[in-house]
Parts: C-alpha cells; sequence; structure tokens
C-alpha cells in the first residue's frame, strides 16, 4: 500500500527567548499553535487528532506534560500521542503526526513541539549525577566537542571554519523575527575571539537554551490542493544506533548515512548538492554543518569544510544552510527539530519572509538526538510528490 | 542481599515558573486569601480558572470573586501522607464545591478522621499567614471552625514567578554487567565483558552489546594503561559540576578494550593533550577505594611515544 | 487499511526488580521470547518503538540505553513515546499502515521501584494549581470511587467482587505478582487504606516490560496460524481537570471504543484497571455486555507494571485468539489520573 499525500498547510512559533516570562506552558504552545491554524485558515475543532513532541520531562518538571495540557490545547475529545525521541523529538513528533495522513487515518493533525526550559536549567536536567560513574561529561558541548576535534583531525579542516557557520548563521537569524539571539556584529573574528568553552569548541559556536515552540497542520490532498501554498511531504526517514559501539563513529554515525540514503532513494534525488535547493539542518554546535553535510550526502567525505569555506551554504551560495539561523541562534531543545522541518516547509512556500531564498522547490528538514544517535529527516517540495 | 550495586538519588530543583495572565489572576487572588474562578463561554464558574475556554478555546477573560467557603463533592483518607503533601498528619483530599461555583477545586481538609468527613459537608479555607500566591496558602476545615480573619494587604505586585520546588527520591541500581565492574574497580582491577556474537570487549561493560542485542559475561581484564583516542579542555562552570574548569575530558581506550571510556587527563598542561597520547591511570589511595570509577583519580601521561594514528582512527 | 495481526507477545513482571532503571537486561529475554514465537531475528523487525518515562526512571534520556537489547547496529527504524507501550503499538501500527515496513515490534518497561511511585506520579499533574499540592494516584483514583459510591452506580460490593474475581483468575497466570481469591465478605473486613479504597482495590506497585510483535498481511500468517487481526485500534483523552468530568464514566474510552467499531460480539475483554472500581466504569463506558468475560489474566489488579501494563492486556487478550479460547477480544490501555485517557484495541480470529 502506498502512502497517501499529505502536505504542511500550517506553520507557526513562537518568539523564541531565554525565558518567556509572559506566558504559561500552555501559553507557549498555543501561541504557536494559534499561529499555525490561523495559517492554515483552521480551527482547533477541525483538527482530527494532536500529536505533541518534547524532550526530557526534567526540563519542565512535569511528568507526561501533554496529559496536564489537553484541555489548552484543545485535545480533549480527540487523540493525543506524545513522541520522545531526544534531541531528534521535533522532526519524530513531525513525522509521525504525517504519518497519521498518509496512512488515512485523519485528515487534519495539529503537530506541536515546544520547551520552557527556563523553569529548570537545561544544563543541570541533562547532567543529573549517576552513581558510580565519573561526572565527566560538562554537558552536551563537552560529550560533542571530543567528536569535534575528531571530525577537523580527519577531515584536516581549519581551525576557522566553526566560527564561519556561527557567523552566517547568526546573521541569517537578524532576518527571522522569531529567532532567539539576534546578535548584531557577528564576524569570524569575534566568534574566534569567544571564550573557548570546551576546546575546540567557543562560546559563539554553541547554541543557546531557548522557551519556544513550534506548530504545524498536516492535511490530506483534498484540503492541501485547496489550501495556501502547501508544502508536500515526499519523504520522511528515522533512524537510530546506540550510544556506545565498538568502533561506532560518532563523527559521521552509520544511522545519519543510511538515514540520508534511504531519504534520497524514496524521494528519487541521486545528487543532493544539485537536487535539494536549501537545508535547515539541526547544527547546535557550529562545527556540526561540516559534518553533516558530508553524512547527508552534500559533500563527499573529508570536504564538508571545503562547501562552508567556499560560501556555499550562505544564503547565497548554491546550499543555503539555516536561514532561519538555526539551532545555533533558536534552541527550545523540544521544539528545535519541528522548527527546521517547518523552516523547510516555509521556504518551499515561499513564507519565509526576510529569510527567505529565491525558487526553493525542494528542501530538507533535518534533526538529531541522543549522542549523535537518533536521526529523523524529510524532504518537502512545492509540488506533490509524484 | 541484592546482586546490584545500589546507591541513592535525589532529583531535585526548584522549579520556576511564569504563570501567564490567567494564572496570575487566580494566585494572586490567593494571596490576597480570595478564591478567583472564571466563567466559560457555557456560563459556568470554573475554580481553578482554566487558562483557555473549554469549548471556544480562548483565553478565560471573565473572572469571579467567590467565598471562601464551600461544599465536599467527593473525599479520600490519606492514611500514610507522602512528603510535600499539605499537611504531615493523616488528612483528607477532597473535591470541593466553592459557593458560587459550578465545579470542585482538588485540596485538602484538615481533620482528624475520617469520621469527620462526608459528602456534601461544609468547609471553609483557612488561610496561610505567609502567603505567596499559590495553591499551597490555604486548606481546608470544618465550617464553624474559629478561624482567624486573613491579613490582606493592598496594592501588591503582580505574582510574576511562581516557584515550585520538586523532589524525588530514588534508589539507583546498576547493571548486574556494571555491578561486576564497579566490584572490580574496588580492587584495583578494570573488568570489561566480551559479546559473545562479536568478541568486541566492552568496558565498562553494557547490559546487553548494543551491536548484537545478547548478554555479554564473559569477564576480561584490561589494562589501566590506554590511548587517548579524542579529548576537549573543559572551560565551563556549570550548576552540577564537581571538578574545577579547566580541565581536560577525554576518551581513553584502554589495551585491551574495543571502547574508550571518558576519563580526566591530568599531570600535563591542558594545551600538550594531544590525540594518541599514550596514558596510565593514577589510583586514589587504597584505603579511600569503593565501587566507583573515581578510585581512579585521572590518567596521567606514561611518556611513551604517541600510538599511531591507524591504531585508533576507528575508535573516532 | 492493511491487516495488521498481533503475532507476538512477552512479559516479565517482578515485585522488585533490581537492574538497571533503564530494563534493558530485562528487556533482552523478553525480545528472544518473542523471536521464538515467531522465528524471527531483529533483522526481520522493520521498526521499533517503546514507551517509557524518564521520571520513572529518575533521568533524562532513560529510553535510550533500552535499545541496546535490541542490538542496533545496523542502524534501525525506531521510535518512542513517553507513554505506556499500548500507544508505542500505536504508532508502530500506524508505521505498517503507510506501508513503509509489514512488521513491528514495540516494548515497554518501568522499574517504578526506584522511586515512590505515590510521589512521582503526582507530577503528571497541573504543574500550577495540582503539583504543589503532591496528590498522590491512589488518592485521585479513591476520589472517583467515592464519586461513583455516593451516585449509586456501584458500591464496596461491587468493587470487591471484581477484586476476588481478578485474584482468582490469577491464580492460573504465572506472570502474576498477587493472587489469590478468597470472599467479599473476607475483602470487605479488610481495613481501609485511602477510604473507600482498600489496599486489594489497588494495583501492587510492580517492576516490568512487555514486548509485543506486530506483522501485516501474509507475514503475519506465516508466523500464527490464528494471528489476532487488529479490526479496531483508537485513542481519546479527556480534560486533566477531576471537576471537569464526570468520575463516574469515561467519555474518552467510550468514544475510543466507538471509533474502534464497538463492542458488539466481544467475548473477551483486557482492561487495564489499576483500581477495582474503574473497572465497572470501563464495563460501562466500553459498553461491555455481561457476557463477556473480562480479566481472565487477573487484571492489572494482579500486577501493573508502569508503561508496559497496557500493552501487557493488549498482549493477554491477543493471546485469547491464538489459543483459540475466543474470536472476538479487546484490549485497553489507561493513561493519567483516574481513567483521563483511554486506548482500545479490538481483535479478531479470521
Amino acid at each position: 500500500m502506498a502512502k497517501q499525500r499529505a502536505a504542511v498547510v500550517g506553520v507557526g512559533q513562537t518568539h523564541h527567548r531565554a525565558k518567556r516570562e509572559d506566558v504559561s506552558i500552555a501559553g507557549l504552545c498555543r501561541e504557536a499553535m494559534d499561529r499555525a491554524l490561523a495559517d492554515a485558515n483552521m480551527t482547533l475543532d477541525e483538527v482530527d487528532a494532536i500529536v505533541v513532541g518534547k524532550a526530557p520531562d526534567l526540563f519542565e518538571g512535569v511528568m507526561m506534560p501533554e496529559l496536564y495540557l489537553a484541555e489548552a490545547l484543545g485535545a480533549v475529545g480527540k487523540p493525543l500521542l506524545r513522541v520522545h525521541t531526544a534531541g531528534s523529538v521535533g522532526g519524530s513528533t513531525a513525522i509521525v503526526a504525517s504519518s497519521l495522513v498518509q496512512a488515512g487515518v485523519h485528515r487534519k493533525v495539529l503537530t506541536v513541539a515546544f520547551e520552557k526550559q527556563s523553569e529548570s536549567n537545561a544544563m543541570w536536567a541533562l547532567s543529573v549525577p549517576v552513581p558510580f560513574v565519573m561526572p565527566v561529561h560538562a554537558g552536551a558541548g563537552g560529550y560533542f566537542a571530543p567528536h569535534v576535534r575528531s571530525y577537523i583531525r580527519r577531515a584536516g579542516a581549519p581551525n576557522h571554519i566553526g566560527a564561519i557557520v556561527a557567523a552566517k548563521d547568526r546573521n541569517n537569524a537578524l532576518k527571522n523575527p522569531y529567532a532567539h539571539l539576534h546578535n548584531e556584529g557577528t564576524t569570524v573574528e569575534s566568534v574566534l575571539a569567544s571564550q573557548m568553552l570546551w576546546d575546540p569548541i567557543h562560546y559563539d559556536e554553541t547554541c543557546p537554551s531557548s522557551d519556544g515552540a513550534c506548530a504545524m497542520v498536516i492535511a490530506d490532498e483534498d484540503i492541501a490542493k485547496a489550501a495556501k501554498s502547501p508544502a508536500w511531504i515526499h519523504g520522511t526517514v528515522m533512524r537510530s544506533e546506540p550510544t556506545t559501539a565498538a568502533e561506532r563513529d560518532q563523527v559521521n554515525p552509520q544511522a545519519s548515512r543510511e538515514a540520508a540514503a534511504a531519504l534520497w532513494k524514496q524521494v528519487g534525488i541521486t545528487r543532493p548538492f544539485d537536487e535539494i535547493d536549501m537545508a535547515e539542518i539541526y547544527v547546535p554546535f557550529a562545527w556540526f554543518e561540516p559534518m553533516w553535510l558530508e553524512s547527508l550526502g552534500f559533500a563527499e567525505e573529508g570536504s564538508g569544510w571545503k562547501l562552508t569555506e567556499a560560501g556555499e551554504t550562505a544564503m547565497t551560495g548554491r546550499l543555503p544552510v539555516n536561514c532561519s539561523g538555526g539551532v545555533l541562534s533558536s534552541n527550545p531543545i523540544g521544539a528545535s527539530g519541528m522548527l527546521r522541518f517547518a523552516e523547510a516547509a516555509l521556504q518551499v512556500r515561499g513564507m519565509a519572509g526576510e529569510h527567505q531564498v529565491d525558487g526553493v522547490r525542494r528542501a530538507l528538514g533535518h534533526a538529531y538526538g541522543g549522542g549523535s544517535q537518533f536521526f529523523s529527516m524529510w524532504v518537502v517540495g512545492d509540488q506533490p510528490p509524484n | 542481599m541484592s546482586r546490584t550495586l545500589q546507591a541513592p538519588v535525589t532529583v531535585a530543583f526548584d522549579y520556576t515558573r511564569s504563570v501567564g495572565p490567567v494564572l496570575e489572576r487566580f494566585l494572586a487572588g490567593l494571596r490576597d486569601a480570595t478564591f478567583v474562578g472564571g466563567r466559560t463561554s457555557d456560563g459556568r464558574v470554573v475554580v481553578p480558572p482554566p487558562e483557555f475556554d473549554p469549548l471556544t478555546h480562548e483565553p478565560t477573560v471573565d473572572f469571579e470573586f467567590l467565598p471562601s467557603t464551600g461544599t465536599v463533592a467527593s473525599w479520600t483518607w490519606v492514611s500514610e501522607p507522602v512528603a510535600g503533601q499539605p499537611l504531615d498528619h493523616p488528612f483528607a483530599f477532597a473535591l470541593v464545591t466553592l459557593d458560587g461555583a459550578d465545579t470542585p477545586l482538588l485540596h485538602a481538609v484538615d481533620v482528624a478522621s475520617p469520621d469527620q468527613m462526608s459528602t456534601g459537608m461544609r468547609v471553609a479555607a483557612r488561610w496561610s499567614d505567609e502567603r505567596v500566591g499559590a495553591i499551597t496558602d490555604v486548606v481546608f476545615v470544618p465550617e464553624g471552625t474559629a478561624l482567624p480573619e486573613p491579613r490582606r494587604e493592598l496594592g501588591q505586585e503582580p505574582i510574576g514567578r511562581l516557584i515550585t520546588p520538586v523532589k524525588l527520591d530514588y534508589v539507583y541500581a546498576a547493571s548486574a554487567e556494571e555491578s561486576a565492574f564497579y566490584r572490580g574497580l574496588a580492587e584495583g582491577r578494570l573488568l570489561g565483558q566480551r559479546c559473545p556474537a562479536c568478541g568486541k570487549v566492552y568496558v565498562p561493560p553494557r547490559s546487553a552489546c548494543p551491536v548484537d542485542g545478547v548478554p555479554t559475561s564473559e569477564e576480561v581484564e584490561v589494562s589501566d594503561t590506554g590511548t587517548v583516542t579524542t579529548f576537549c579542555i573543559v572551560n565551563v562552570p556549570f550548576l552540577g559540576q564537581r571538578i574545577t574548569p579547566p580541565y581536560v575530558s577525554a576518551y581513553v581506550l584502554l589495551d585491551g578494550a574495543d571502547i574508550a571510556l571518558m576519563h580526566l587527563i591530568l599531570d600535563v598542561p591542558a594545551e600538550e593533550v594531544r590525540m594518541g597520547m599514550r596514558v596510565k591511570a593514577v589510583w586514589k589511595p587504597r584505603d579511600e577505594w569503593g565501587t566507583t570509577i573515581e578510585n581512579i583519580s585521572h590518567f596521567a601521561p606514561t611518556g611513551e611515544p604517541d600510538a599511531d594514528y591507524e591504531t585508533y582512527k576507528h575508535h573516532l | 487499511m492493511r491487516d495488521v495481526a498481533i503475532v507476538g507477545f512477552a512479559q516479565r513482571q517482578l515485585k522488585d526488580y533490581d537492574g538497571s532503571p533503564t530494563c534493558a537486561e530485562l528487556l533482552v529475554p523478553i525480545l528472544a521470547d518473542c523471536y521464538e514465537q515467531t522465528g524471527w531475528t531483529r533483522r526481520d523487525i522493520g521498526f521499533w518503538c517503546s514507551g517509557s518515562s524518564d521520571y520513572l526512571a529518575g533521568r533524562s534520556f532513560s529510553f535510550v540505553s533500552a535499545i541496546d537489547a535490541i542490538g542496533v547496529l545496523p542502524p534501525v527504524n525506531e521510535s518512542h513515546v513517553e507513554m505506556d507501550a499500548a500507544w508505542a503499538l500505536y504508532e508502530a501500527w500506524l508505521k505498517i499502515q503507510t506501508g513503509e515496513v509489514d512488521t513491528a515490534l514495540v516494548f515497554g518497561f518501568g522499574k517504578s521501584s526506584a522511586g515512590v511511585l505515590r510521589r512521582t506520579l503526582a507530577l503528571q499533574l497541573d504543574p500550577y494549581t495540582m503539583t504543589p499540592l503532591w496528590p498522590d494516584t491512589v488518592s485521585l483514583a479513591a476520589l472517583q470511587a467515592r464519586a461513583g459510591i455516593d451516585a449509586g452506580v456501584w458500591d464496596e460490593k461491587a468493587m470487591a467482587e471484581v477484586v476476588d474475581r481478578s485474584m482468582t483468575d490469577a491464580e492460573s497466570n504465572a506472570n502474576a505478582i498477587r493472587k489469590g481469591g478468597s470472599s467479599v465478605a473476607d475483602l470487605l473486613a479488610k481495613p481501609m487504606f485511602a477510604d473507600p479504597l482498600r489496599k486489594h482495590d489497588c494495583a501492587p506497585v510492580t517492576d516490568g516490560a512487555a514486548a509485543i510483535v506486530l506483522a501485516a498481511d501474509d507475514k503475519a500468517r506465516d508466523v500464527r496460524d490464528r494471528p489476532a487481526w487488529i479490526t479496531g485500534l483508537s485513542h481519546n483523552i479527556d480534560s486533566i481537570y477531576l471537576g471537569m468530568r464526570d468520575l463516574t464514566v469515561s467519555p474518552s474510552a467510550s468514544r475510543a471504543m466507538e471509533a474502534a467499531g464497538g463492542a458488539d460480539g466481544v467475548e473477551i475483554a483486557e482492561l487495564h484497571a489499576p483500581f477495582s472500581h474503574q473497572e465497572l466504569v470501563l464495563q460501562e463506558a466500553l459498553g461491555l455486555s455481561s457476557d463477556t468475560r473480562i480479566s481472565p489474566s487477573g487484571g492489572a489488579l494482579s500486577g501493573n507494571p508502569m508503561f508496559a501494563g497496557g500493552a501487557i492486556r493488549i498482549g493477554e487478550a491477543a493471546q485469547r485468539i491464538w489459543d483459540g479460547s475466543a474470536d472476538k477480544v479487546l484490549g485497553h490501555a489507561t493513561s493519567g489520573p483516574a481513567l483521563q485517557q483511554n486506548l482500545v484495541c479490538v481483535m479478531e480470529a479470521k
């Protein structure tokens, strides 16, 4: 049985900030949801099902918050699911929502992903000490920094590549009114001059901690055809691998390579660099841009940094990456993956405002999580898939 | 006696929550020794006010001040209170329909025994002297109990943030395989386990070989000397950190093991640490040992030539 | 819709599991049971999905290590819900319906004994107006029990009958951790615990895990003579606020049952009722006839591992199709306080 066609017909997100002190958790979700529903010209009552995604409950100190949120989200009387696949959750959640339409179970699904991490402290929630184990990890940055060092060594990359990515993404964010960080004047030099946090990762090469939410309305073909500029879902893939395994490649994980290969095959793409017009890739630490460019098949192994250095991933380049400012500019962890998927959808719909790239026909949304072990990605296009 | 190592873990944080406009009204009311209800689109008065109307899904904008008296709609007896509950002696949880409200509120009633509770009984709020604007500012008692008039201050600041401490105590158990590893450490030994399917030696051992999904059980002692595969220099202080920065956090591939374990590199300036550097464990004094990897204080350079990149590059 | 059936099921229930809260060691033999039942290896499984909770384990990302039990290199198509594995089953069924895969294995696990369950579940509430009172899950269920008694919908005797029948049935269930029939009089003579609930009215705190194998079309017929074909699968939710609903009924359970095709002809219904009175609510809400045999396994009162308990009800019901004792069954799962969220899975022999 083939998947039925489905499309994104509404996108909404919050103004992401370090602390959204003006809203409760419910208020944060509704801000994104209400924007997505308005965009889709739909009411909450019309929605058939709601799929919620978020990262560890310890961030907000609420266990299974979709239960408390059911009434506020308009989910009473409907099916409600809550996905949690670590950092990739925003993406997986969008994929589950798409599946409901692609399988013909529902016609209109609202999906929302959020994090209100200012209510606690993200580093604490990620690093609650485990008995008997050495607390050597220093948060997520401390986990990934050694693997960034491995990439630099393996690829022979010059030291300033991370700074190019950081400056690019932060400047792109200036064109995104929803982004958390609106740091004027970020340059390669200013990034390199910022404090080295977990050598080789500089302060300005790291993502912020944000409160925020993202929502989408995904609908079936009939509804999409009558809607304003749908973003048609061409393909979706999820892959996982273990955290620790003998000779596991943490720089270019097998799950990432296989997910991308499966995705390109699903959508009939053989030359991703040429056939994808822009990409929203999950880059929480700047060096992940060249790493993922290679893993996703946009560049040969060891050459991802050359694309970045040549400016090909800038908005004016041949493969713009993270025109929204990416995870480096806004990082409500549970929502970050969905923001990537949603921003890709906005680009093919021509609705990305000031950070729109001209002529985007097909775009990639990508998310990863855990110890670079969970991957979810999709391709959306301005035309229905064949 | 259990076969696994166990230790207590407390997960605690004083969550600091912003509440939004509707809850602000309700909580400010509580600070003022008043219950504030919300009027829903179908004309009901609901306490606490719903942030969003159950039918129209619009934000609640219509509020009502309610008296501090009401009727018990249902109740139960908490014979063994747990930490954090409103009273530390047995009490009743109840659904209380305040006079003027259409739906009941979940709260506590302070009476000496379940004989004093009944559906339909009348109760009144006993407000705390010191109120912060939280649901814990009040408990209920039978109506007619002598109660002091609560002090009310005029012109107070908005509630802003609500602090809700969450503290949960757990007993953490290591798996049987991990327990063997930690017990080995208590004897100064590094014990890995080999997977019967792929033959790889895991240090520390996992509950199952992550590649094959089968239990590892063959014990393999590995050396306390190894190679730094990759590392980072931690400069950043953070909540919960226990080692003072700057320090080198490294993956050390012990001789005989097939995965690297994370540890500290000391006794060498951080900027001189290199991928491929040969290091050896520096153990704490024996009388400080326990069932923990912390028996090894850190790893230090052995002075041997660096390991060839080819020997460890597939571990990156 | 594709024809999808349950073709494998395994479970472990313990009073006190002394292994790690990630339960990977517990899952390894359970997955082995599933492979034995189907003749498959992990490479025959197209999609994996698990259900568990970080707060039960006391750490973030507690579900991650569990995938070691699968063996996930080469990488797998895998997802996770922070819900009972019954909802992981829903996601897996959905994946098969998209046509992307033909087989799936779902699993759920929970080490409730790692913390104090009555306190942990107080976090499953409104964080502003409910959790600060730390209302424990037993008290919330007890408020519902009394509401029914006050309204004359059930009484203590009816609750005790549920317990007695369940405990008697549990004597034939090797997996049950609490079993042994007595009599209604004996049960009513026991002291109150959370008036009007007695200890035996409440499911025991249980550690455990379970796994279920799903397969489509011929893949199901390859491994089972009588696959338990899923002919209805739906879930729904009510408000968490006890004051906003009539606690003596379960609208979300009724809606889920209706969307799953109704209860006509259901011979056996395994109900996830962690409190005795909740079986009475569900019987009514699902529209079960008086002929329907309810929870012949002994139900949740005989053992209720968190995040696997609902899946176990579905698995137990599926077994009744496999062993020929029924042609149409249902498995039910619940989540949240006082039956807030409900899932119904109807299975038939064909």
